[in-house]
Order: structure tokens, then C-alpha cells, then sequence
């Protein structure tokens, strides 16, 4: 509905039964939103834990939810410094992700000399697994952290950098005549009308990319193995792995997957910070 | 006191604004889109080009915008080979819509490097003038079609350009709106005393609103006749249903479909 549209609100008006269905459906969908979700997920733990007691299943196979809570707990000591390692290499990565991701995508679009020359490499380094090229990385880079980070960033960077190309192409032709008639300058045409519009596709990206390095920076710590100091969430689950401490692997598993929700939720909540005002995707039809 | 209200002088006497002399534009070589088109723009004009798609009315447009440049035939800005000061009007209201309608309007300014407190003025009084002085801070797609529209004119104007160029603003509202929309603009002209050239594909739209309407017909996109419609501003609802205003628009059509039974 436009501004012009909203006038004062109605007076009281008689609700048809229709609306007042429509009315009811919509209080029942906004209370299931939420309860469902939460039912499901609470029936499946439960499922779980039956069928672990009922099967009698022992702890080093499947352990059951409870204790894999109750190892969280006790294991915080190991595992939440572990936590935060990983977390720091998933934020650094995807920090570098976004800068040389936008960055090049700024410097493509600025001249197409470079992203023909260029575009290549990055399709290259995106389609090649992690996994196979991060043994190489450590032979060649001999600091553990920067290796880490290399990883994440090879498997983040790519979506912020397409997506991105993609949207500074996107500026509306005919704006893009308005700011030729008014001699705009290539950095105001950059900064007034290709960076916000490329905005939405880049958040679109990020989303992506977060999600990205977390796994990323989990991969690569696998790769380098149990030999290093200092390690994180994989590290500690290799090595409960050895030890056959399954229900310590659960959790750090678990820890690993909040984290990723956890980002992803941060995420979104920038895009929808940053979109809300102005962009389609962030707007409730009415009607 | 921001926008320059200009006085229009009668016919004959107002200084030319800029001269079309027999430009030609083909493109890709072999597709001729404009053919010895030749146009004297006068201070205060308003001028329509009128023609079915394809007679290269817009080709013509951007041609004057400066967007693309003739293969043969000059352009003259009062003498002068540069594109001169002017805005356009798009079809589409083409605004920024990560920005509010201040700051779209603000547009033209900030590409010069003039902060929006140093023009603040003017922006609100152009919005006065199309009347949406209240949606200052609104964002475009709060705003009904017709809305968008006032907000790109008002960018247009805000300026104070030479020429205004408008590309069949209006072909996309629907009619009450477009009639509205096309009082609104005489209103403003008779105001501000700006130069228009318009471009649509409605013989009514043509009549109603200009002193001289230019038809055109296609492949080659080319100017057929180029006649005055000598009706009195201000301009109401009673000239659309004059008798007068009938027979302009009938001599409109006869050119018209003369044109397009040539191809046809």
C-alpha cells in the first residue's frame, strides 16, 4: 500500500466471516512459526534418546542427547577456548573474503581488460576442493594460522566476488544515462549507483560466504591435523576421535553447528538491517 | 527563490535554444534510424515528437542528450557543437530506490558536488511544485506511479535546465492519472517558463500539451510534417473537448496514418 493510500484508520466496520477466518489463520500461523519448529526438534531429541536407551546402544557408538549436554558442560573448559579459535579464523577468513571478494569485483567491473584476465583464476581456485589443495598449502606456508585462513578464504571468497560482479552490472540502464547526462565521474557513478545497487546481491553473497568459511576454516583444521597448538573445534574432535570419546565429539559437533546458525542468523539480520527501508526483498505485501 | 521563473515571449521573438540540422544516425552501418532530421528549438517551446515505435523519436532523444552522437548532421547548441544543460524524463520514473525522494532529487546537485543543506531549498521548492512537499523522506516504493512521475520531474527541474528532454513519461499511468499529469505539467510550464520537448505516441497527449507538434514516421525514422498548434495557454478540460482541439488532433492522425500507410 502506498502513503497516498493509508488515509485515517476506518472506523469501525463490520468483519465478515471471511476476514475473521483469514484474521484467525493468520494469529494460528505467526503462534506455529515458532511452536512447530520447536515441537519437531524436541520430538526428534526425544526419538533419539529412546531409541539409545531402548537399544541399549552404548556411549562410544551413540550417545544419547542428554549426555552429549551434559559433556558440553563438563568439557566447556576444552571446548569453548577450542570454540573461539575456530571462530576467530571463520571471522578473519570471511573479513578477507568480503574485502578481496568486493575489491575484485569492483576492479572488474572498473575494466574489463582485468576481469577477462582474471575471471579465470577465480572460477579455478573456487571449483578446486579445499581439501586437496590444503596439504599443499601447509608445505608451502609455513605459519599454521595464515594457512587456516588461506583455506577459509579460498572456499568464502568466491560468492561475495560474483555476486558482486553481478550486482554492480545491475544498475538500471536509464540510470545510468542520468548520471552520463549529468557527467557524473566513475567514482560517483561507483559510489551513488553501482555500490548500492550491487548491495543486495553482496549481502546475498555474504550469507553465503559465512556460512562458507566457517566450513572452510573446519576443513582446513582437519587437514593440518593434530599437530599443532592452539587448536580448534576440528582439532578437538579429531582427537576425542582417537580417544574414542564420542559424546565429547557430539559436542563439539553441536557447538560447531550452532555456530554456523549463529552466523547465519548475524548475517541476516545486517541484510535485513541494511535493505528493510528500500528493497523488494524486504517488503510484506499487504494484500 | 530557487527555481528561475523565465517569462515566455511570444512566437518570433524567443532566442534559439538549440538547432538540429540535418542529422542522420545509422547504426551497425545499414540500419538508418533517423534520416535528415532537422529541428529549431526556441526558448520556451514545447515541442512533441509524435510518431509510431521504430520512427526514431527516441534515437532522436538521446541524440540531443548527448548519449549517442549523430553520423552525419549537426547539433547546435545556441551555435555551439556541446551538448548543452538539460535533464531528462524517462518512461520509467528511474529513480534510486535505496534513496528518498529528497535525495533522489538532490541527485543532480551532488553530482556537481553540492552538498544537500547548500540546495536544500531548492529541492523543497520543486517538491512544492509538484506537490509533494509532505514525502520528503518517503522511499520511491512508497509511492503510487503517478507520485514516482512528479518526483522525476521535479528532478528535471530542479536545476533550471535549458532544455528539458521528456521520453514518454506519461505512456505507463494509467489515463485518469496521465490526464492529471498533463495539466500538472502545462501549470508548471506557465510557471517556470522552461523549454520541453516531449515524446510520445498519443496524438490527444501531443495536441493537448504542445505549441508545435513534429510528426515522424518509420524506417527510415524521419520527420514528415511539422505543423503549430496555435491554441492559447492556459490550456483546461474545456480545450479537450473544443472543437478546435478535434480538428488538430484529426489533422494529427491524417499525418499520422499516412505515414504508417506507407509501410504498412
Amino acid at each position: 500500500m502506498t502513503i497516498a493510500e493509508t488515509g485515517a484508520p476506518a472506523a469501525e466496520v463490520a468483519v465478515d466471516l471471511e476476514e475473521q477466518r483469514r484474521a484467525r489463520n493468520q494469529r494460528v500461523e505467526k503462534i506455529g512459526r515458532w511452536l512447530l519448529p520447536v515441537l519437531v526438534m524436541a520430538a526428534a531429541i526425544l526419538l533419539w534418546d529412546r531409541i539409545v536407551v531402548w537399544n541399549a546402544i552404548p556411549k562410544y557408538i551413540l550417545p544419547g542427547p542428554f549426555l552429549v549436554i551434559q559433556t558440553l558442560i563438563q568439557d566447556a573448559g576444552i571446548l569453548f577456548p577450542a570454540l573461539l579459535v575456530t571462530l576467530e579464523i571463520t571471522l578473519m577468513a570471511l573479513s578477507v573474503a568480503v574485502i578481496g571478494g568486493a575489491g575484485l569485483a569492483i576492479l572488474f567491473t572498473q575494466n574489463r581488460w582485468v576481469e577477462m584476465s582474471f575471471y579465470p583464476f577465480a572460477v579455478i581456485l573456487q571449483v578446486t576442493p579445499v581439501v586437496s589443495v590444503a596439504p599443499l598449502i601447509f608445505i608451502y606456508v609455513s605459519n599454521r594460522l595464515v594457512g587456516l585462513l588461506l583455506c577459509a578464504w579460498l572456499v568464502a571468497f568466491f560468492p561475495v566476488l560474483s555476486n558482486t560482479t553481478l550486482g554492480l552490472r545491475s544498475a538500471d540502464h536509464n540510470l545510468r544515462d542520468m548520471f552520463s547526462i549529468y557527467g557524473a565521474t566513475r567514482w560517483q557513478r561507483l559510489r551513488y549507483l553501482q555500490i548500492p545497487s550491487a548491495l543486495p546481491y553482496f549481502l546475498g553473497g555474504l550469507r553465503i560466504a559465512g556460512g562458507l568459511s566457517l566450513i572452510g576454516a573446519v576443513v582446513a583444521e582437519y587437514v593440518a591435523g593434530t599437530g599443532g597448538i592452539g587448536s580448534g573445534l576440528a582439532f578437538r574432535i579429531l582427537e576425542a576421535g582417537y580417544r574414542l570419546n564420542i559424546p565429547r565429539m557430539f559436542a563439539a559437533l553441536l557447538l560447531i553447528a550452532f555456530t554456523g546458525v549463529a552466523i547465519f542468523a548475524v548475517l541476516s539480520f545486517i541484510s535485513h538491517l541494511l535493505l528493510h527501508k528500500w528493497h523488494e526483498s524486504a517488503v510484506k505485501r499487504e494484500t | 527563490m530557487a527555481v528561475i521563473r523565465r517569462a515566455i515571449q511570444s512566437l518570433g521573438q524567443r532566442p534559439k535554444v538549440l538547432e538540429m540540422a540535418r542529422v542522420d544516425k545509422t547504426f551497425n552501418g545499414n540500419v538508418v534510424a533517423l534520416q535528415h532530421m532537422s529541428l529549431t528549438v526556441n526558448e520556451g517551446d514545447f515541442i512533441s515528437l509524435l510518431g509510431p515505435s521504430g520512427c526514431g523519436k527516441s534515437t532522436a532523444l538521446r541524440l540531443l542528450a548527448g548519449l549517442s552522437h549523430p553520423t552525419a548532421g549537426r547539433i547546435l547548441w545556441e551555435g555551439a557543437e556541446a551538448t548543452g544543460d538539460l535533464s531528462v524524463v524517462f518512461q520509467e520514473p528511474t529513480l534510486m530506490p535505496w534513496a528518498t525522494v529528497a535525495q533522489n532529487v538532490w541527485l543532480p546537485f551532488r553530482l556537481r558536488g553540492q552538498s544537500y543543506n547548500s540546495v536544500k531549498d531548492e529541492v523543497l521548492e520543486v517538491l512544492r511544485l509538484v506537490g509533494l512537499e509532505k514525502f520528503l523522506n518517503a522511499y520511491p516504493r512508497e509511492l503510487s506511479g503517478g507520485m514516482k512521475m512528479r518526483v522525476s520531474i521535479a528532478r528535471a527541474l530542479v536545476t533550471n535546465p535549458r532544455l528539458i528532454l521528456m521520453d514518454e513519461p506519461f505512456a505507463a499511468l494509467d489515463e485518469i492519472t496521465r490526464h492529471k499529469l498533463n495539466k500538472d505539467l502545462l501549470d508548471l510550464k506557465a510557471k517556470i517558463g522552461c523549454t520541453i520537448i516531449f515524446v510520445t505516441h498519443s496524438v490527444f497527449e501531443s495536441v493537448f500539451l504542445s505549441d508545435r507538434v513534429v510528426v515522424m514516421a518509420a524506417r527510415p525514422g524521419r520527420v514528415i510534417q511539422e505543423f503549430p498548434i496555435d491554441a492559447p495557454y492556459p490550456r483546461g478540460e474545456a480545450f479537450r473537448t473544443s472543437a478546435e482541439y478535434a480538428a488538430h488532433c484529426r489533422a494529427a492522425s491524417d499525418a499520422l496514418y499516412q505515414a504508417m500507410g506507407e509501410v504498412a
